[in-house]
């Protein structure tokens, strides 16, 4: 217990002096669509390198071409390839702001406020069983992570869920890193049901990194408790700032009532929330 | 050379810029944007005799140029405050001014109380417009004889800069700033959020969770230039200009109605640097107009 809060200070020290924030020009270099509501974009710092970025963080991004909307939208880190300078976003068409960042063109230049927020924790001992669940376009921030444990040498399993299988975004990526798990609601691919009805849950596992829609991340945070088995969840609440500032987009929690979501997340252990 | 520094009352400004409270949070979190040293100031947020933990969640929503926010005055507390954020804080060669909220009259006096020590802070912002507060808040900010009480009280109990943030959400904005002048302000700022609400069309249901909230940004900045502009012509003490201030040239207007200063809110949310940037645009405007001092660009709108 005193390793782990002593751990636990030495990575928020870490965290919040040695994260600097940058507000950063970035080129478009390619825009995919990725069927009808999904875009990947691959953006290049206009100057100087990619400095470190953690999984589970995300960015800040200006979206001059939406009309009527002006405060930036949060944008995780799907994946950083270093060694040609690019930053990955994997955007779902959600409303004004991002139906705007889907139309954004090569070459264009996009604004990014970043790295902002905590990220997914590595675990120390790499002989743990993890599963990495996501589901929609909360697979996002899964694909960066799972390259971060792949080359921490740990293994990586992915369960990966969506409506159907059109919305299963990255699959060859995925499966470049670590075996791949499949659901669908409508079994068009994979398993049909939830993720929390797929059968590889039925295994023993350590811990669970979950990314996805509210209702897909309470049922596998039951499921987690159920089973005894440790759980982080990363939060998609309402931002304005990001850099916990206005303390509009705060999550009720069990130790330190509101806290947010941008700062001191949007990684969260389950043991944490008032789910 | 232009000459950038204002006054307000005692408190010297190196340049008109401030930082509204709420949206800066403690300055910190903006210290890997912007030089804190280059800012006239920054007004930390809201802080209250106890501990707050402010409205549930969700507490902002975007609207039409704008924001609606309903975060209640989250905060740990003037102790909190003095003991874990003001060493961390005052050290920054700008002025840091601390605003002030209370659900009665009581609780401002005992926060600038223990506030006043605090060799750094030479003034504290008192809140009497919050809408997001059930007690107190808004309630001593919208009649005349409410701000008047609370001023005098704080008057008599804290010698420093006494700003008092006025709400616009009212008939007649220069009653209270009278009021609250002749109870003994040092100066006024204003304004602070508009009552707005908005309700999310698919679900039937209201996007905070308080109903309404306030609505901050670029589309109430037409309605603040008129308060600043009315405010400053009725009253003597020094005017703090605020709403929807995007950029440089929005704060200048604000001076030019009559502002001494501006503060600079929601705009940190879309460019955290911001806040230099105006002040570099403030020092451009005036060396292109042939404006050796900021206090000549104070009112100075030509009719
Ligand atoms: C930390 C974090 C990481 C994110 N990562 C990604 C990502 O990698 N890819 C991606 O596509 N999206 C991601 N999102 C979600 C994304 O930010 C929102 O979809 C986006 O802000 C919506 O903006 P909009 O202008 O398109 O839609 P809006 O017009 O603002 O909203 C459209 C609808 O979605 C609802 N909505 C908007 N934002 C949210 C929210 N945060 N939570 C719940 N409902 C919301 C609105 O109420 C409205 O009904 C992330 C959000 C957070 C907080
Ligand atoms: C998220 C948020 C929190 C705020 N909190 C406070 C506060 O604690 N005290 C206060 O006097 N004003 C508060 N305000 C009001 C601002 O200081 C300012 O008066 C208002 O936002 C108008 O300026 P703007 O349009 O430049 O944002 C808050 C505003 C926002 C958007
Ligand atoms: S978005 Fe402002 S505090 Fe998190």
């Amino acid at each position: 217990m005193l390793k782990y809060i002593f751990c636990s200070f030495v990575i928020t020290l870490y965290i919040n002096q040695s994260m600097k924030k940058y507000i950063s020009d970035f080129i478009v270099k390619t825009n995919e669509r990725l069927h009808a509501n999904y875009c990947l974009l691959k953006l290049k710092p206009q100057e100087g390198k990619l400095p470190e970025i953690l999984p589970g963080q995300f960015c800040q991004v200006e979206i001059k071409n939406s009309k009527n909307t002006f405060l930036r939208r949060p944008i995780s880190v799907n994946y950083v390839d270093y060694d040609n300078d690019l930053l990955w976003l994997l955007v779902r068409k959600a409303g004004e702001g991002t139906s705007a960042l889907m139309d954004i063109k090569e070459g264009d230049i996009l604004n990014l406020v970043y790295p902002m927020g905590n990220g997914f924790s590595v675990p120390a001992d790499k002989g743990k069983r993890l599963l990495l669940i996501g589901g929609g376009v909360g697979v996002a921030p899964l694909l960066y992570f799972g390259e971060v444990l792949k080359k921490a040498g740990v293994e990586v399993n992915f369960l990966l869920g969506a409506r159907s299988k059109n919305d299963l975004l990255e699959l060859d990526e995925f499966y470049k890193r670590g075996n791949v798990y499949l659901s669908t609601e409508d079994g068009s691919e994979g398993e049909k049901g939830f993720v929390t009805t797929h059968s590889v849950l039925k295994e023993k596992w350590d811990s669970i990194s979950c990314c996805g829609p509210m209702p897909m991340m309470k049922a596998v945070a039951k499921y987690a408790v159920e089973n005894g088995v440790d759980c982080e969840v990363s939060l998609e609440n309402v931002m304005a700032c990001g850099v916990g500032a206005c303390l509009c987009c705060v999550e009720d929690t069990a130790d330190h009532g509101n806290v947010c979501v941008c700062k001191e997340g949007p990684v969260f252990n389950i043991n944490r929330l008032k789910w | 050379m232009v000459d950038l520094s204002v006054n307000i009352g005692n408190l010297k400004l190196k340049n008109p810029v401030l930082t509204a409270s709420g949206t800066f949070g403690y300055g910190e979190e903006y210290a890997d944007f912007v030089d804190l040293n280059r800012l006239g100031g920054f007004i930390v947020k809201g802080t209250t005799l106890n501990h707050r933990e402010g409205n549930p969640y969700p507490r902002m929503v975007e609207t039409p140029s704008g924001m609606l926010n309903a975060v209640g005055l989250q905060n740990k507390g003037v102790d909190y405050f003095i003991n874990e954020i003001y060493p961390r804080i005052k050290d920054v060669d700008s002025q840091v001014i601390v605003n002030v909220s209370g659900a009665c009259i009581e609780d401002y006096v005992q926060v600038c109380e223990k506030l006043a020590p605090l060799e750094k802070i030479e003034a504290v912002e008192i809140n009497i417009s919050c809408p997001n507060v059930k007690q107190g808040g808004m309630a001593f900010g919208t009649t005349c004889a409410g701000a008047e009480s609370v001023t005098k009280a704080i008057r008599e109990a804290y010698g420093k800069t006494m700003i008092v943030k006025l709400s616009p959400n009212v008939t007649d904005i220069t009653e209270i700033a009278r009021a609250v002048e002749t109870a003994g302000a040092d100066a006024v700022s204003l304004t602070n959020t508009f009552l707005g609400m908005a309700i999310n069309v698919d679900t039937q249901r209201p996007y905070l969770s308080t109903i309404t909230g306030g609505l901050s940004g670029a589309c109430i900045r037409p309605i603040a230039v008129r308060m600043v502009w009315q405010v400053a012509n009725a009253v003597k003490i020094p005017v703090v200009g605020l709403g929807g201030i995007m950029n440089g040239r929005d704060a200048v207007e604000f001076m030019l109605a009559g502002a001494t200063a501006v503060q600079v809110g929601t705009a940190n949310f879309v460019d955290p640097a911001v806040t230099v940037k105006i002040v570099d645009y403030i020092e451009d405007y005036m060396k292109r107009h042939g404006i050796e001092s900021a206090k000549d660009l104070i009112g100075a709108m030509k009719k």
